[in-house]
């Protein structure tokens, strides 16, 4: 196992370092000088060449790639210009934030789905099963930036049950309760749809292992249908759900960005599109290249997880 | 897309055959044909907008601002600068669906372009095009819509290009693994050879094959990319003031949503009920256009087998019954509108020690018969439908699911067919024979763990305390058989049932588990009914056979009695597929023609079709098992040696 896990982080490097040549060839495809920008439409050739000279643009792209990643591993990702700060501060304290919001609602939905799925397979056609493929279908058709600002009318304004806004209250609290309060909402919201999918994924797959011939043995051998479902088949279904729910990571993180927006979560999200509205994209390249790095370590867990469930994997 | 949304669900409506039950097919049409008509009610509106009469949806009224819903002259409100919702939620849908179908076709254009060139060049072409693929699939996905964004500017146009470039990899790889399966078919290799360029080849042989899926995964993308292109206006980097789609004004609103909600909640409900009309018209499509889904495949089979019997009709157990006593059984299968009788009443008994082998071709319904008796066939589509079923006296069809669960695996266990597929795969041997144990007996872990081994090592298994830690697949196909078996003597079974348990193995190993079975046998005195396909394993371990065709006993008698002299032809005709060894001009060829389906079983004898010796007599009405003796019988009115026969019964 351990050798297995070793072996699949070597094969992660080449991943990781294509994400870097994608975000840097990203970045350097944007129109326009960047010197330009920064100077103003004022400025004479000499300041640009300067500046070019400086931020190192007068080198070919390899070069320039080159002297990037060296930067990047000594943890520099360039400084903010809006904000006036390293990027990689910025970048990891968002980004926790982000993970507690991420990481809660896919807990959420893998619990829920997974949960819904099984019932919804094991009362295939009946009432349980018809309700849960239509919340499932509602749920998967919802845009959840719209779900959220519904829920802050229903449950904020109205019913004044949890707060609106914010990861932790203004005045006072900043304690586990408190982050609880806040993130009631928005890590419900951010589920929602990560929900639906795992939720008819699940479904599909029990039917589909429920078939097996090994399921009709281990009814033979007089075990309980409870056992049969929840150890024999949950099991096998579980192998192919595991690196779906790696893959709905990247979703519920991608989805953070309208969530953190909605509920103005100090998250990566609402940082990557106020970066974008303002063009510091020092500050989006970094936030791009973190969250995916961590998106393809996730996914690398989710195949840790498959294997140590199958042997077959091994 | 337009054209396969209108046509598909006319198609669903027309092909309820051979599919689960009538009821979920409803359930799901009903629902496709909900969503067809909420999305060609919203495409209708959308596209009529500049023939209503609406107010101009971009002039501002600061007057008018925040009217609520139902205001004169503005059914659904104002919004902050006095401009009429209607009319910006029916021009601002028309911009959705524009950009979210313009984005489905584009993605589907470049994706299934890679797809096909991948999957029909493989080798390096195909590394390099998916290898890019998976590096696209490694970003989660909104972020990298949101880069390109970032790149590109904000602006609809470029939020539709960032949500369509995302989207190619599905495409990609949808359409690669087709095409891949493909171009290995014998009519494209005829293309080919006819002289055929690959991209002829291509776009007139393989991509009317491939089409399907590629509207599958269109309507099945089509409704995220409406979302997405939506949510990227409502972070303000998809459409730029004045121009407006839902997206947008839902940004918009959500600024004053405390004060005016329905500026914000409308646009949303509106893209609620487009995508939820578009999925919903997607899963019609997917259901009608998946060849899996569509024979039915996916229907859960319950612990047990259904019973549907006249409780009048149940016939008494026999004079002398035996072990188990099988009574005028009938199983059925209903799939679609059909009626399969797979087991059409039969009869079988079997005595303490004794092994009774059930032969015939597949489908003859032999294997039904074995696993009706303890109830697992599946259901749906199975049900016994008749008979009785005598364990010790006991009927089992009768008895509650909890004392069935007590008897399978206790008195009753099975050994099925392919060792590779019985076994879970996820749990060691050890686990899997532990568990076994531990279901009948009270044994604490340590205990069962001990038995599990003497089981191992009474099934000969070299090395058992070492084996116990194996993974199925780690083991030889006869181990594991070994294993099954192992696992069927766990509790000191009355009853074994073995379902052609060697057919799955080479000969060598056929024979080391047979020997292993009548050991057994002979030790443990359990009755033993061994289903088989082969009269050279029947003789080399039955006392007694029963011969099956088309769901029923054609002939029964001891072995030997049987094999000197069949009967009925069927039984001679399966004999003379024997190889014998030393005998190479044996004809062992099949027998000409196929059973029967029985869902439409003809009058009379079925075997009638294949039958040399038919004559007219045996198309018509029942023909009976004449019992000759206690043990021999045939059903057959002219079988063959019959002066022999005869003599012998004298």
């Amino acid at each position: 196992m351990g050798a297995y896990i070793a072996k699949r982080l070597l094969a992660a490097i080449p991943v990781l370092f294509g994400l870097t040549i994608i975000v840097f060839l990203i970045m350097a495809m944007i129109p326009g000088d960047p010197a330009t920008a920064i100077l103003g439409s004022y400025a004479t050739p000499e300041n640009v060449a300067k500046l070019n000279k400086d931020l190192g643009l007068d080198k070919t792209l390899f070069e320039q790639y080159v002297i990037w990643v060296g930067n990047l591993f000594q943890g520099d990702l360039g400084r903010s210009y809006t904000l006036n700060r390293p990027v990689l501060d910025e970048v990891l304290e968002r980004f926790s934030a982000t993970l507690i919001l991420a990481g809660t609602a896919l807990i959420l939905c893998s619990i829920l789905g997974l949960l819904a799925g099984v019932v919804s397979a094991v009362r295939q056609y009946g009432l349980a099963d018809k309700a849960i493929t239509l919340l499932v279908l509602v749920g998967i058709s919802t845009p959840s930036f719209w779900l959220g600002l519904l829920l802050i009318l229903i449950f904020a304004v109205n019913l004044r049950l949890f707060p609106a806004s914010g990861m932790y209250a203004i005045y006072g609290g900043g304690d586990l309760k408190d982050l609880m309060h806040h993130l009631a909402l928005p890590a419900f919201t951010l589920s929602v749809v990560a929900t639906g999918v795992i939720a008819r994924l699940t479904r599909t797959a029990m039917l589909e292992v429920l078939r097996q011939d090994y399921i009709r043995t281990a009814r033979a051998k007089g075990l309980s249908e409870r056992k049969v479902i929840y150890k024999h088949a949950f099991k096998s279904a579980l192998v192919s759900i595991v690196p779906v729910i790696g893959i709905q990571a990247g979703f519920v993180i991608g989805g953070a960005v309208y969530i953190e927006t909605v509920f103005q979560w100090p998250g990566i999200g609402s940082m990557l599109v106020k970066a974008i509205s303002t063009r510091d994209l020092l500050l989006v390249q970094g936030g791009v290249l973190v969250v995916a790095s961590a998106y393809v370590l996730f996914n690398l867990a989710a195949d840790v997880v498959q294997t140590m469930l199958d042997p077959r994997l091994r | 897309m337009t054209d396969a949304t209108i046509t598909a669900p006319a198609k669903a409506k027309k092909k309820p055959v051979g599919r689960p039950s009538t009821l979920a097919l409803l359930f799901n049409n009903t629902l496709a044909t909900v969503g067809l008509v909420i999305l060609a009610l919203i495409c209708l509106t959308a596209l009529a907008a500049p023939l209503l009469p609406l107010p101009d949806p971009d002039v501002t009224a600061p007057a008018n601002r925040l009217m609520p819903a139902f205001s004169d002259g503005h059914l659904l409100g104002t919004d902050h600068l006095g401009r009429d919702l209607l009319s910006r939620l029916i021009w601002g849908t028309r911009v959705s669906l524009a950009v979210g179908l313009s984005a489905t076709v584009i993605a589907a254009f470049f994706g299934s372009l890679l797809g096909l060139v991948a999957g029909y060049a493989g080798g390096r072409v195909d590394t390099l095009i998916m290898r890019g693929i998976d590096m696209v699939m490694a970003f989660p996905y909104i972020l990298l819509a949101l880069a390109i964004v970032a790149v590109l500017g904000p602006g609809l146009l470029n939020a539709l290009y960032a949500i369509a470039l995302v989207n190619i990899p599905f495409f990609a790889r949808n359409i690669r693994g087709i095409t891949l399966g493909l171009s290995r078919r014998e009519f494209v290799d005829a293309a080919r050879l006819a002289g055929k360029s690959p991209p002829q080849i291509l776009f007139i042989e393989i991509l009317p094959n491939v089409l399907p899926v590629i509207v599958i995964t269109m309507s099945t993308t089509v409704g995220w990319m409406v979302l997405e292109t939506a949510g990227l206006s409502f972070l303000g980097l998809g459409a730029q003031p004045p121009q407006a789609d839902l997206g947008s004004m839902l940004g918009e609103g959500r600024k004053i949503l405390f004060t005016a909600p329905h500026v914000s909640i409308i646009p949303g409900l509106m893209i609620f009920a487009l995508v939820m009309s578009i999925n919903l018209l997607g899963d019609g499509i997917r259901d009608i256009l998946d060849p899996r889904l569509r024979a039915g495949s996916l229907t859960r089979p319950v612990a047990r087998t259904k019973v549907i019997r006249d409780p009048k009709d149940i016939p008494p157990p026999s004079i002398e019954p035996g072990v188990l006593d099988i009574r005028d059984m009938r199983t059925e299968f209903q799939i679609g509108g059909s009626v399969y009788k797979a087991v059409g009443g039969v009869d079988l008994h079997l005595k303490k020690g004794e092994c009774l082998g059930i032969i015939g071709e597949s489908g003859s319904g032999k294997s039904v018969t074995a696993m009706s008796v303890m109830g697992l066939v599946p259901t749906p589509p199975g049900r016994v439908v008749g008979g009785a079923a005598y364990l010790n006296g006991e009927d089992l069809f009768g008895a509650s699911d909890k004392r069935v669960r007590d008897l399978r695996g206790g008195s009753v266990a099975y050994v099925f067919q392919d060792p590779l597929s019985t076994l879970h795969p996820l749990f060691t041997v050890g686990d899997q024979l532990i568990e076994a144990i531990q279901a009948h007996q009270p044994l604490s872990g340590s205990k069962a763990k001990e038995k599990a081994i003497e089981l191992l090592s009474l099934v000969r298994i070299p090395n058992a305390p070492e084996r116990l830690s194996a993974y199925p697949h780690e083991l030889s196909g006869g181990m594991r058989q070994r294993v099954c078996i192992a696992m069927a003597l766990a509790n000191d079974a009355n009853v074994l049932i073995a379902d052609e348990p060697t057919t799955a193995l080479d000969v060598t190993v056929q024979s080391q588990i047979l020997t292993l079975m009548n050991g057994l046998r002979r030790e443990r005195d359990a009755a033993i009914l061994f289903i088989t396909h082969d009269f050279g394993v029947v003789s080399a371990l039955c006392d007694r056979v029963a011969v099956m065709y088309a769901g029923r006993i054609v002939e029964t008698g001891v072995t030997a009695e049987v094999l000197a002299n069949p009967k009925h032809p069927y039984t001679a005709k399966l004999i003379d597929c024997v190889p014998v060894l030393g005998q190479p001009e044996r004809r062992t060829d099949a027998i000409e023609g196929r059973p029967p389906v029985v869902n439409n079983l003809p009058d009379g004898c079925a075997f009638a079709d294949r039958c040399p010796r038919v004559q007219t007599a045996c198309r018509t009405g029942q023909i009976e098992l004449e019992m000759a003796n206690e043990t021999r019988g045939v059903r057959c009115l002219f079988p063959m040696n019959k002066e022999l026969c005869d003599d012998q019964a004298s």
